[in-house]
């Protein structure tokens, strides 16, 4: 009997892992991150290469709502700096006086400008696809740096024969149902990185998928390091309460 | 959760069960008090309150002896370019009459601009005096219809309840027609 | 109360006024007998109260930041994740903490199951269990709904849709459920209401099911009743400490998902801005409502008069409300498991029945699996009322020891059984 419950329950599981495999269009290449594991931080460098291809390229087309300015100080930029990245860019705010709405430069506490005013905008200029909000794209999609990181590296391939490919889509291995609306977005050096690494392809896929790893997720750096604590300040006190415990029912043996 | 159990059935090995006990009441007493405080602090202003906390105000449309309020913290501030004669009448006042003594230099950056947080030092009301036909109060200032405060040309608190002076916020001058409060 | 014994002036104070610390004593003090041999699985009971009272304080204070709108909702959680003092981590430990409270709490129930603790005189306990599982449910649903995002949306619009599914005036309690016509704010606004209202009446069911339990207290592992002071301790300090050791470890384990793998019982769907136009490929609902969900799309096919649609939504509250009845469904007089070499497989079976449910439930409603959780669907549903009145008939127990002090002797070596027992050695 109990192999037959173990029989199904093995089973069970097994099949669960193979449906999670099914489900994404393509087994994921096994990339690796500085900031995976119980002690992985960002790498500040790949962040400001990652912030720049944002900048230079994805921010054409896709917002960043959730972002400010001033968030950007964990990427290691000092206030002045982005101050800097502030003023290039232009805020509509408002009213004022007159009831008049104006524009002025960006401040720190401005959040990334979007390139469409709203989402119809932002489809009609894309020939009906909305290009989605990155904020937490690395969260909205399982396994998501590596997820965003293929489809940009790796992904864009000619369609098998067969595979019917409509004007305006895309084949990418590893989008759902491999019909994508962007065109690849990369090419080598289309951006040329300030610390001078060389702007291949992956090297940008990787760099803009770990920056968004951080957009999504901005407080990984101190929620692991606080979960070391926490969890090694438990153990210890569970272990102390088993003696405690261990003390007080001696006297019942 | 930290409950330091009583010792009350004795036995051999006493100290070291007392110092057990007390070990672990402690840990468990700070674990409850690390475990509450993020809970307390995350009532504090948050990260995006703080990087509000500047307004900047363009001097340039304020005539002479006009007074504006604008908002800062969601508080009014009021802004007042001041004629010299209410300049005057501010520096003259002897510090030995005030309840909470300031000097006028001391209260303005540039005397012609007096710039303070519109909020009544009692309990909060907003003192009247900011548009044309207010009651200005006894010292020509500001008057809080609340419970009867009188401010004077410097803000400074002269007659009523109200302890202090209206508070001074943290500004600069950019240039000769703008400021930055906070 | 004269039983209460202190020197401490101001206890005494106190005490003399309003009786606090002598109730405290009979309520979990050394005036509370408990049964000297109760395992590791009697201590789910009180880490489901240390979680019902984490999901107060940590909910409390998000309330503080939360914005119960449809165009805000969903800003205002990331705000909360972003800006708000570690409100990354308050809203961590109040997502995780709903998965580990059902974790906490379904593991509660089988033990429960398993050593008969449903049985006679405890049937009125039981039940108030099962009420406070329900109203865990439906506080556990509406409180998936308040970040609003796409999973929040479809599965609020998914599971009140089932309402439809009554006769005559199915349409009518749908679109009173959602104060519209879709899943929208008034619908939002009312859950976030009955959200944080439901903790607190969770809390009120909570004190009548302890209080319940004192009537004759806790049942244990061997399933008798205790004969006389040598089967007896009292519960303080011996299960308060027990209780203690087993809240550290557990929240060690609670806290390494936390910080760790926040996100791995999740969709990544929800951290995609509700849509009403768009539907998720898959809509799966979180972990601890799988198999519900399975026996919900069990049903394919009309009996008689009745749609699909309504028996599956019969059957689903069917799967929850049989609990209500099990203390009559069961007869046999023995309750621990270690005596009914049956029933304690059956249990397993039961186990594996559930888990087989819930892997269908995350599933999509297609062939093959359909036809498991078909099978599951009718496993579960026979366990109850096939399987159970004919072991209570059926079923020859092996002899019960004479009382807890004094372990059975005869009977075999196993009774004790191999299945995940942990240590006993009270």
């Amino acid at each position: 009997m109990k192999r037959i419950i173990a029989g199904i329950l093995g089973a069970a599981l097994l099949s669960l892992g193979a449906q999670a495999q099914a489900s994404e269009s393509k087994a994921l290449p096994d990339y690796s991150w500085s900031f995976d594991g119980i002690f992985g931080q960002f790498d500040r460098a790949a962040l400001q290469r990652g912030y720049q291809v944002y900048r230079e390229v994805c921010a054409g087309c896709h917002s960043m709502r959730l972002v400010t300015f001033r968030n950007l100080a964990d990427l290691g930029y000092d206030a002045e700096q982005i101050k800097a990245f502030a003023v290039e860019t232009t805020v509509i705010d408002g009213p004022d006086d007159e009831g008049e709405m104006f524009e002025r430069d960006g401040k720190p506490s401005d959040r990334l400008p979007s390139p469409f005013p709203n989402d119809k905008a932002a489809a009609a200029a894309n020939g009906g696809a909305t290009p989605p909000d990155l904020s937490l794209m690395a969260k909205a999609r399982p396994h998501g740096p590596s997820y965003i990181r293929a489809l940009l590296a790796a992904g864009y391939e000619e369609p098998p024969g067969d595979f019917e490919i409509l004007e305006g889509q895309n084949y990418n291995t590893y989008f759902p149902g491999n019909r994508i609306a962007m065109a690849a977005p990369l090419d080598d050096d289309v951006v040329e990185y300030q610390d001078g690494t060389e702007a291949s392809v992956d090297q940008m896929a990787a760099d803009v998928s770990h920056f968004l790893m951080w957009t999504a997720e901005p407080k990984l750096e101190q929620r692991k390091e606080m979960g070391i604590k926490v969890v090694l300040f438990l153990l210890v006190l569970s272990g102390i309460l088993y003696a405690v415990k261990r003390k007080v029912w001696a006297d019942l043996h | 959760m930290t409950d330091t159990a009583s010792p009350s059935h004795g036995g051999e090995g006493e100290t070291r069960r007392d110092f057990l006990y007390l070990l672990a009441g402690g840990m468990g007493a700070v674990g409850t008090v690390a475990a509450v405080w993020p809970l307390v602090d995350s009532m504090n202003p948050a990260a995006d309150v703080l990087a509000l906390s500047s307004t900047e105000v363009d001097l340039d449309p304020i005539e002479m002896g006009q007074r504006i309020t604008i908002t800062w913290r969601g508080n009014p501030v009021f802004v007042e370019r001041r004629p010299p004669a209410r300049i005057e009448e501010a520096r003259a006042v002897p510090l030995e009459d005030l309840p909470d003594p300031e000097a006028d230099d001391a209260r303005v950056q540039r005397p012609e601009w007096l710039i303070m947080v519109g909020v009544c030092t009692h309990l909060g009301c907003i003192p009247k005096g900011q548009k044309q036909g207010d009651p200005l109060g006894e010292f020509g200032g500001w008057f809080c219809p609340c419970h009867g405060s009188h401010y004077d040309t410097s803000g400074r608190i002269r007659k009523g309840p109200a302890p202090k002076n209206l508070v001074v916020p943290p500004y600069n001058f950019l240039d000769d027609t703008k400021i930055r409060i906070g | 109360m004269s039983d209460f014994q202190t020197t401490n002036p101001v206890i005494k104070w106190i005490e003399y006024r309003l009786p606090v610390f002598s109730f405290l004593d009979h309520a979990i003090g050394t005036k509370y007998p408990t049964p000297k041999n109760l395992s590791y699985w009697w201590n789910f009971g009180s880490l489901a109260g240390l979680m019902l009272v984490i999901m107060i304080a940590t909910g409390i204070v998000l309330a503080m930041q939360y914005t119960a709108h449809v165009d805000y909702a969903f800003d205002s959680v990331e705000r909360i994740m972003r800006d708000v003092n570690y409100g990354w981590l308050i809203r961590y430990i109040h997502m995780n903490g709903g998965s580990f409270f059902f974790i906490v709490v379904y593991i509660h129930i089988f033990r429960g199951r398993y050593y008969g603790s449903y049985k006679a005189p405890r049937e009125l306990l039981w039940m108030l269990g099962v009420v406070i599982l329900l109203a865990m449910m439906a506080t556990a649903f509406m409180g998936y709904v308040l970040p609003w995002g796409q999973m929040s949306f479809w599965g609020a619009k998914v599971i009140t849709s089932l309402f439809s599914a009554f006769p005559l005036i199915g349409e009518d309690i749908v679109i009173w459920l959602w104060g519209g016509f879709s899943v929208d704010n008034p619908t939002l606004n009312r859950f976030f209401s009955l959200h944080y209202l439901l903790p607190f009446v969770l809390v009120g069911i909570v004190v009548v099911h302890i209080w319940a339990l004192h009537q004759f207290g806790s049942n244990n592992p061997l399933g008798i009743e205790t004969k006389g002071p040598q089967d007896s301790i009292p519960f303080h300090p011996y299960y308060t400490v027990k209780d203690l050791y087993g809240m550290g470890v557990f929240l060690a384990v609670f806290a390494a998902v936390v910080f760790f793998i926040p996100n791995a019982m999740g969709e990544a769907d929800n951290y995609i801005e509700a849509n009403s136009l768009v539907t998720p490929a898959h809509i799966v609902p979180e972990w601890y409502f799988l198999p519900y969900y399975a026996i919900l799309r069990s049903i394919t096919f009309d009996i008689w008069f009745l749609s699909a649609k309504l028996i599956g939504v019969i059957l689903m509250f069917g799967s929850i409300l049989v609990l209500l009845i099990l203390p009559w469904l069961d007869r046999s007089p023995v309750r621990s498991s270690k005596f009914r070499p049956l029933h304690k497989q059956l249990f397993w079976v039961f186990v594996a029945d559930c888990i087989l449910l819930g892997w269908v439930g995350a599933n999509p409603a297609e062939p093959p699996y359909l036809y498991f959780g078909q099978a599951g669907t009718v496993y579960y549903f026979a366990h109850f009322f096939i399987v159970l009145p004919l072991l209570s008939v059926l079923e020859r127990p092996r002899p019960l020891p004479s009382s807890i002090s004094e372990p059975v002797l005869k009977g075999g070596g196993t009774a004790m059984g191999a299945t995940t027992k942990p240590m006993e050695k009270a």
